[in-house]
């Protein structure tokens, strides 16, 4: 069986959700190797082995940490032509797609974004047109390149102690020209992350800039916390919480809206959430449109009541 | 220094987009376009350089000729001049062959020091084709922009991506930037009519030394196998809360078990 890469998502060897559900699809198609790019193998090692990585490639410079995208694509192209591939998936984070943009020039190769699912013969579904449209596509030349969302697959356990093969890294002039000088550390919020979270509780303009009530709500729940684009330019929350079309796409089990009216470039980030709830006062808001439940209230008393009796419930 | 904008002419996300039937590609005729939403940030953050130091912009776009029209936006809210690459032979084309045009069009402007793109279009919404330029061309690539300063021959950037960085590199050079980057401005009745006395060119792909056989949907790398649209999301009870609206909300979410 042909190999498919799959490139490691991970801060300094802690490996991400995405990276076991990448696993977890590429099984379907052939023998997971996994690339894992940096430093922190060590810390890695054992979460790739139990999601069924037969093989990890590891390349570790410092150009991969000093530079943008570029060496990653480099040294990634390098491994493909190496193993032939039947495929890369490469997870749907803005390095994620900007690496697997390069490599499908470098490879030659036909490019898919944004999959939500990836069959066994590598046919790929994915939302268009704000999650209006499902469309099922297939890469037709080259080695397919796939980049895959978070919250696509279930991961699933298989273990396997993989063969570990270390690349040795040659990085271009080329690939040396956007120089990160300052990188900021993870926030560390104590949620969970947002695109991989079960259950978001977010909040807009409705909140008046006071957002803990939305807090409280989504800690009860063991929810991540997101917001509209109207309360990350108003300062009241962090751009990287934003959900929607220049933000975050979540699709959860759970999507909690609390002052937020469901502009169509909110929508775009969230239309495709298992179920949805609204809390508006407004009864004309749009997003009640789309919610399977809502209550035309104010989110400053609705919210704490929701937050008491959950925690009553769970005694 | 000269600074192209790319443009993308895209339906409008506020009508009901959809897809041809026969071909699966998006529906360019039916529904109205529009000079795509996120590359009127781009457009903005070229004129702002252009404003603050002596710089010409350059709006390029690919597309039918419909496509024109994103052209013009650009030049009303105040780009110098225009390039619009229109054949036939490019319906379909899929982002890497889209890349290669773009990049033969830059190459025929000649001397560009800085490429501005939108993060990502409105209707596809890859968001790959600036970093295949970057490919191409042999250049340095900022994606995600959220501040953008250039001086000197070279810029400095705020990228807000997976976290946020601070990223350097010398020009030529090219960005993409997102909404945070600034408030782009509206036409003014005096641009909008000097653009019509500004000047804009046609090329073909023979113009760009373009095989026309490596484009368009028959040489694409991708294909759409089927393309279905979601049932619309049907509204499910909404209450009003007369005191008891956050006990009722927990009712609803414990019958679905997130409680
Ligand atoms: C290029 C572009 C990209 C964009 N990208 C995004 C994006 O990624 N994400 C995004 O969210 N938006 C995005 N937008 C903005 C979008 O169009 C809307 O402006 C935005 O989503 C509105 O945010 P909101 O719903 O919080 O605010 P509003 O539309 O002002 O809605 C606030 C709601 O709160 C309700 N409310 C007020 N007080 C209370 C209260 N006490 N209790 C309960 N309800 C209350 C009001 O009735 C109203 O319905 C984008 C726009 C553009 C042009």
């Amino acid at each position: 069986m042909a190999e498919i890469l799959v490139l490691v998502d991970h801060v300094d060897g802690a490996v991400r959700k995405t990276t076991t559900e990448l696993l977890t699809l590429a099984r379907r198609a052939g023998e997971p190797a996994a690339v894992f790019l940096g430093s922190g193998i060590d810390a890695a090692r054992e979460t790739l082995g139990r999601f069924g990585a037969t093989k990890v490639y590891v390349a570790d410079a410092p150009e991969l940490n000093d530079y943008l995208v570029a060496p990653a694509a480099e040294v990634l192209a390098q491994i493909a032509a190496q193993a032939n591939p039947a495929a890369v998936l490469v997870p749907s984070t803005p390095d994620g797609k900007e690496i697997a943009a390069r490599l499908a020039v470098k490879l030659e190769s036909g490019l898919i974004t944004d999959a939500v699912d990836v069959a066994a013969d590598l046919t790929t579904t994915q939302s268009a047109f704000a999650g209006g449209y499902t469309v099922n596509a297939r890469v037709t030349h080259g080695t397919p390149i796939i980049t895959v969302k978070p919250n696509s697959a279930t991961p699933e356990p298989a273990e396997t102690s993989p063969a570990e093969e270390n690349v040795s890294v040659s990085v271009s002039d080329a690939a040396t020209k956007a120089k990160v000088v300052d990188r900021a550390a993870r926030q560390a919020t104590g949620r969970p992350e947002l695109t991989e979270a079960a259950i978001v509780v977010s909040g807009g303009r409705g909140t008046g800039g006071d957002f803990s009530a939305v807090e409280s709500l989504a800690d009860a729940l063991g929810a991540a916390v997101g917001a509209s684009r109207a309360a990350v330019d108003s300062g009241w929350y962090p751009h990287s919480h934003q959900v929607g079309q220049t933000g975050q796409t979540v699709s959860p089990q759970l999507y909690i809206a609390a002052g937020i009216s469901g502009a169509i470039q909110h929508r775009a980030g969230m239309q495709t959430s298992k179920t949805i709830v609204a809390i508006d006062k407004d009864p004309e808001a749009p997003i009640f449109a789309m919610a399977d439940f809502g209550v035309v209230g104010d989110l400053h008393t609705v919210l704490p009541q929701a937050t008491e009796e959950i925690t009553k419930r769970k005694g | 220094m000269k600074i192209v904008a790319l443009v993308k002419h895209v339906p409008d996300a506020a009508a009901d987009r959809t897809f041809n039937e026969a071909d699966h590609t998006t529906d360019r005729t039916n529904v109205d376009g529009i000079l795509s939403e996120l590359d009127e940030y781009a457009v903005e953050a070229a004129l702002k350089i252009a404003e603050s130091g002596d710089a010409e912009v350059v709006a390029l776009t690919m597309g039918p000729d419909a496509a024109l029209d994103a052209v013009k936006r650009a030049l009303q809210m105040g780009a110098d001049s225009g390039a619009h690459v229109a054949d036939d032979a490019l319906h379909g084309s899929d982002a890497v062959a889209t890349s290669a045009v773009l990049a033969a069009a830059i190459q025929k402007i000649g001397d560009v020091d800085l490429i501005l793109t939108g993060m990502a279009s409105t209707d596809g919404g890859m968001s790959v084709v600036p970093a295949m330029l970057a490919e191409r061309l042999g250049l340095a690539h900022v994606g995600f922009v959220g501040e953008l300063n250039v001086e000197a021959g070279s810029v400095r950037a705020r990228r807000d991506a997976d976290v946020t960085e601070t990223v350097e590199a010398a020009l030529p050079a090219i960005v993409s930037v997102t909404d945070q980057i600034n408030e782009p401005r509206y036409p003014s009745f005096k641009g909008i009519m000097a653009a019509k006395k500004k000047p804009v060119e046609t090329w073909s792909l023979a113009d760009l030394g373009v095989d026309a056989g490596t484009v368009g949907l028959a040489a694409a790398w991708t294909t759409v196998e089927t393309v279905t649209k979601r049932p619309e999301r049907t509204q499910g009870e909404i209450v009003t809360d007369e005191g008891d609206g956050g006990a009722k909300l927990v009712e609803f979410l414990a019958g679905q078990k997130f409680v």
